[in-house]
């Protein structure tokens, strides 16, 4: 929620896990927050297989920890919430640190935030140790629509070029006295993503057109054979 | 505002994930006809925009702050299944590189605010437009009212789902008052922001507002005499 979203998280390397084949990171992926998120919370033992598991592959990919960790930042939010929810939680009360707080509501706030906590450490592994363009690949190997591959390609390729641009803007709003996250600046912001739609639909257009011109046929080259 | 792991139950994200599979199937098809063979680059562009829209934070209050959804936004600018496409594919984009939201929450993240956001945006949009007078004056109002709307009945279905398979027993009448109210307030920021923001692309390129479309056809080239 408050965190930014613009980070680059690839972390180059050529580790194990770095060169398995996308779609095997993928699958592997799901199954593992699948299996963690289906695991009752009272299996203490398990969630700590879990965490010895990811911190072997971790250590397997070389990606330095706390690289990872400072990313993780994105879970706060929800961390925020996991810790009200002993306090607002039906059930009998308990003791601790002399406050009191609901004991399922206790367990249940463990359980949310091993599994996020897992869920959040194991998608950054990923993201840390695969380039955009074999993630592309590998979902285009699991048979994911094409379209889709290729509207998260653009998307992948335009993503820095639109937030540079969106960049320059606050820049020059900024330099000129005006904090976009203020209200009261709120129509010169707004004024200015009016402008960054009109800009990135246009581009689109002449992307488009540039494509159709060199013989686009509304499929893309295998990605297979590129990654 | 994303949903992470473990937040519902398996059985609650695996449906939920069928239902985001089929309708983003569904919208694959159906945004053909919004945008022909142009569907990959423009919806990956305006997907990079919702993207770039949604780094822009505004306080809400108490400290924190919100961010823009985009769904109604999307949906007035380029029609409802492109945008069930885009706001999908930000959504997809945020979970599998940037561990933002679950990757088995990405069901429920897309049918929240990819499918539930969008749809809801735009129906409350179409059915204002409706009532209001034929002219492009009414599209950004129509608008605001459909973002107003879309982010409170997307924390609604959320509260629904957490009924169902919610992983905290907290009471469902707690979870919808402290969901509703607060997005209310978010609804409010989304609301005015939507506004501006279709204000100034309608006063600038209506033809590229998919929900103007009707409204422009009838306009005819004038030729106006110069005062002598």
């Amino acid at each position: 929620m408050g965190a930014g979203h613009g980070h680059r998280l690839h972390f180059h390397g050529h580790s194990p896990v770095h060169r398995a084949p996308a779609h095997l990171k993928l699958l592997a992926l799901l199954a593992f927050v699948l299996v963690v998120v289906a695991t009752p919370r009272e299996w203490y033992a398990a969630y700590a297989g879990y965490l010895a598991v990811l911190l072997g592959v971790v250590a397997l990919s070389r990606v330095p920890f706390g690289y990872l960790a400072k990313r993780m930042v994105v879970e706060v939010p929800f961390v925020v919430f996991a810790l009200l929810v002993p306090f607002v939680a039906t059930g009998p009360r308990t003791e601790v640190l002399g406050l009191t707080v609901s004991e399922p509501g206790l367990l249940a706030a463990w359980g949310l935030l091993a599994k996020g906590t897992l869920g959040v450490l194991a998608s950054l592994t990923m993201a840390a140790t695969t380039e955009p363009t074999a993630v592309l690949a590998g979902l285009q190997r699991l048979r994911m629509p094409e379209l889709l591959v290729q509207i998260m390609g653009f998307m992948i390729r335009y993503l820095d070029v639109v937030t540079a641009e969106m960049g320059r803007m606050m820049v020059s709003m900024r330099s000129r006295g005006c904090e976009p996250r203020s209200p009261r600046h709120w129509p010169a912001l707004a004024r200015s993503l009016g402008a960054l739609f009109i800009r990135s639909y246009e581009r689109g257009e002449r992307v488009h057109l540039a494509m159709v011109s060199r013989g686009y046929t509304g499929k893309l080259p295998s990605l297979e054979e590129q990654a | 505002m994303h949903v992470p792991d473990g937040f519902l139950d398996a059985p609650t994200s695996v449906a939920t994930g069928v239902v985001a599979a089929g309708v983003v199937g569904l919208a694959l098809t159906k945004a053909r006809n919004e945008l022909d063979d142009r569907t990959a680059p423009m919806a990956g562009l305006v997907a990079a925009f919702v993207f770039a829209a949604q780094m822009i934070n505004f306080p809400v209050g108490a400290g924190t702050s919100g961010h823009l959804l985009g769904g109604a936004l999307a949906a007035v600018l380029v029609g409802p299944w492109t945008g069930v496409l885009c706001i999908s594919v930000v959504l997809l984009v945020q979970g599998l590189f940037m561990a933002d939201g679950g990757i088995t929450a990405l069901g429920t993240n897309i049918t929240l605010m990819g499918v539930v956001g969008v749809a809801t945006g735009w129906l409350v949009f179409a059915g204002v437009r409706a009532v209001l007078p034929k002219k492009l004056g009414s599209i950004a109002p129509a608008a605001a009212v459909g973002a107003l709307l879309s982010v409170p009945v997307a924390a609604t279905v959320f509260t629904l789902l957490f009924a169902i398979g919610g992983q905290a027993p907290v009471e469902t009448g707690k979870v919808f008052t402290a969901m509703v109210g607060w997005h209310l307030l978010i609804g409010v920021g989304e609301a005015v922001v939507t506004f501006l923001v279709v204000g100034s692309v309608v006063a600038a390129r209506p033809d590229l507002v998919h929900g103007a479309r009707g409204l422009l056809a009838g306009r005819e080239l004038e030729i106006r005499k110069v005062a002598a």
